[in-house]
């Protein structure tokens, strides 16, 4: 066989399949946005509803917040969904993010062993976070820079106590996600923070339960960005747009709003109308 | 555990659950993809690696060999770098794409193939290699010679080679983005599985996976002894 021939068809075989997958494309999206979204479901239940509305595909990749930005800042994605406020607002500032657009909300709930042995048991985070220092009970942390990471370092401030720069040994700094977090708590019947739309979808608890929620500090606000076209030109900014207005929309809100695990609300729609 | 999820794997194939096959077909499609690529890259390349005399020979085998241990999240890590917008091969767009998973996975496989192969060839030349040059072969006839005298071993290097393909997480999670219906192959839906604490459903596509790497292995076991037995 002639060999330059053969080595031309070779040479062309993943120019064939890239371009059969940029046909495709035409017509999607790819939206950086965290585990707690995806692993919840509730992009599962709301994107066939856009589609239908739109026609457009959405691609969700599934991060914590801080590497969803990171993809996002690198022009890797066209829309950034995630919830760290403080982040997000960065973001935008820094030109990565076209505007800031508040979605939804949902919240934290620290979850525990269900005898509770450091008596955390209550309405307040902060003094529940104090009484598992001062109990020296097992915490897992999530330790990725992720929204729910954000959160709880947060709230150990608040509370004036440190123990990821303390080195506790009973503080767990996982790295992971927040079902593999998860997961790690329910093995050692440990304490840690959870947002409650995976708590709910988690189905490996264990002996774990809620310990403390209803708090108005564990308020979980998402908010959604287009990444920025002057930045990154590939950016599909009319279909992003497209599935930015949808979320803020009428629609979006109700979509958001009728998703539903064993009866109870995952999020709360609460874009500024 | 074991047992629920022998059950739900069971009735997951037998119900021929489309998510499921979706899944399947993509991780086949990716690292089938990637083995072949990686055999048209590997064999040249051990052939005549095999029969060089080049001062570059020994640090490439040396070079080879190391690189059989390439840590998966490595390469994910490395090609995402690459692939990114930002990054020298960008404007490609492969970043969360079956194109750029399979490339990652032609990095992981490629070594392992052609050091593999090297190795093979080379104890080949040391039996035929005599009787070649006496029958006046060209160097490219004898590298054809050698790869077809040793193809039943170099098929199973190609199995190995596939294995490592589809049996990996790290690159594939990293440069695919694990996207539901776009870019979820077997074992990233594993970790997702795992994550949302559906341990049974986890394992019971775990089991799914073995299965179909047990069927690929049986049927070129088969395929070989058949070849065997007609041109051997």
């Amino acid at each position: 066989m002639n060999r330059r021939y053969f080595l031309s068809v070779i040479a062309a075989i993943p120019f064939a399949i890239s371009s059969a997958s940029l046909v495709a494309q035409d017509t999607s999206i790819t939206v950086a946005s965290t585990t707690s979204t995806e692993q919840s479901g509730l992009f599962g239940h709301i994107l066939p509803l856009f589609k239908k509305a739109s026609g457009i595909d959405v691609k969700v990749v599934a991060l914590g917040t801080g590497q969803a930005l990171d993809v996002g800042r690198r022009g890797d994605a066209d829309v950034v969904f995630v919830h760290d406020q403080a982040a997000e607002e960065k973001f935008v500032a820094d030109g990565f993010g076209v505007k800031r657009i508040a979605v939804m909300y949902n919240d934290f709930v620290l979850i525990g062993p269900s005898d509770d042995p450091a008596k955390a048991a209550g309405r307040d985070v902060v003094a529940g976070l104090k009484a598992v220092y001062n109990g020296k009970s097992a915490f897992v942390s999530r330790s990725d820079k992720s929204g729910t990471h954000a959160a709880e370092l947060r709230y150990w401030k608040q509370a004036s106590l440190d123990p990821a720069s303390e080195k506790a040994s009973w503080y767990r700094e996982t790295g992971s996600g927040m079902g593999p977090a998860l997961n790690t708590a329910a093995a050692m019947n440990a304490y840690i923070l959870a947002d409650r739309g995976t708590w709910l979808a988690f189905k490996n608890r264990q002996s774990l339960k809620v310990v403390v929620e209803g708090d108005t500090k564990l308020f979980n606000q998402y908010g959604v960005m287009l990444v920025n076209p002057a930045k990154h030109a590939h950016v599909k900014k009319d279909a992003g747009q497209k599935f930015i207005d949808w979320l803020v929309s009428v629609d979006g809100q109700a979509a958001i709003a009728s998703y539903k695990i064993g009866g109870e609300h995952l999020f709360f729609p609460n874009a500024a109308k | 555990m074991i047992a629920e999820a022998a059950s739900q794997a069971l009735s997951l194939i037998v119900s021929f659950d489309a998510n499921v096959m979706a899944v399947v077909a993509l991780s086949l499609q990716v690292s089938g993809l990637a083995t072949l690529i990686g055999a048209m890259i590997a064999l040249p390349l051990a052939a005549w690696v095999a029969q060089t005399r080049s001062r570059v020979r020994e640090p490439i085998v040396v070079l080879l060999n190391a690189s059989m241990g390439l840590p998966p999240v490595i390469v994910g890590l490395v090609v995402y770098l690459l692939l990114s917008r930002t990054g020298p091969m960008g404007s490609l767009g492969w970043l969360f794409t079956p194109s750029g998973m399979t490339f990652a996975q032609v990095i992981l496989i490629t070594p392992i193939v052609a050091a593999l192969a090297r190795q093979v060839l080379e104890d080949a030349d040391q039996e035929y290699g005599d009787l070649f040059r006496s029958l006046a072969l060209s160097r490219w006839q004898s590298l054809c010679a050698l790869l077809y005298e040793t193809r039943f071993s170099l098929l199973v290097l190609l199995l190995a080679g596939f294995g490592r393909a589809i049996a990996e997480v790290g690159a594939v999670m990293m440069v695919g983005g694990n996207i539901a219906g776009h870019t979820r192959v077997m074992t990233t839906a594993i970790a997702l599985e795992t994550s949302k604490g559906e341990l049974a459903l986890a394992l019971a596509l775990g089991l799914i996976l073995i299965a179909i790497v047990l069927a690929i292995n049986v049927f070129a076991h088969f395929a070989k002894l058949y070849l065997r037995r007609r041109y051997a």
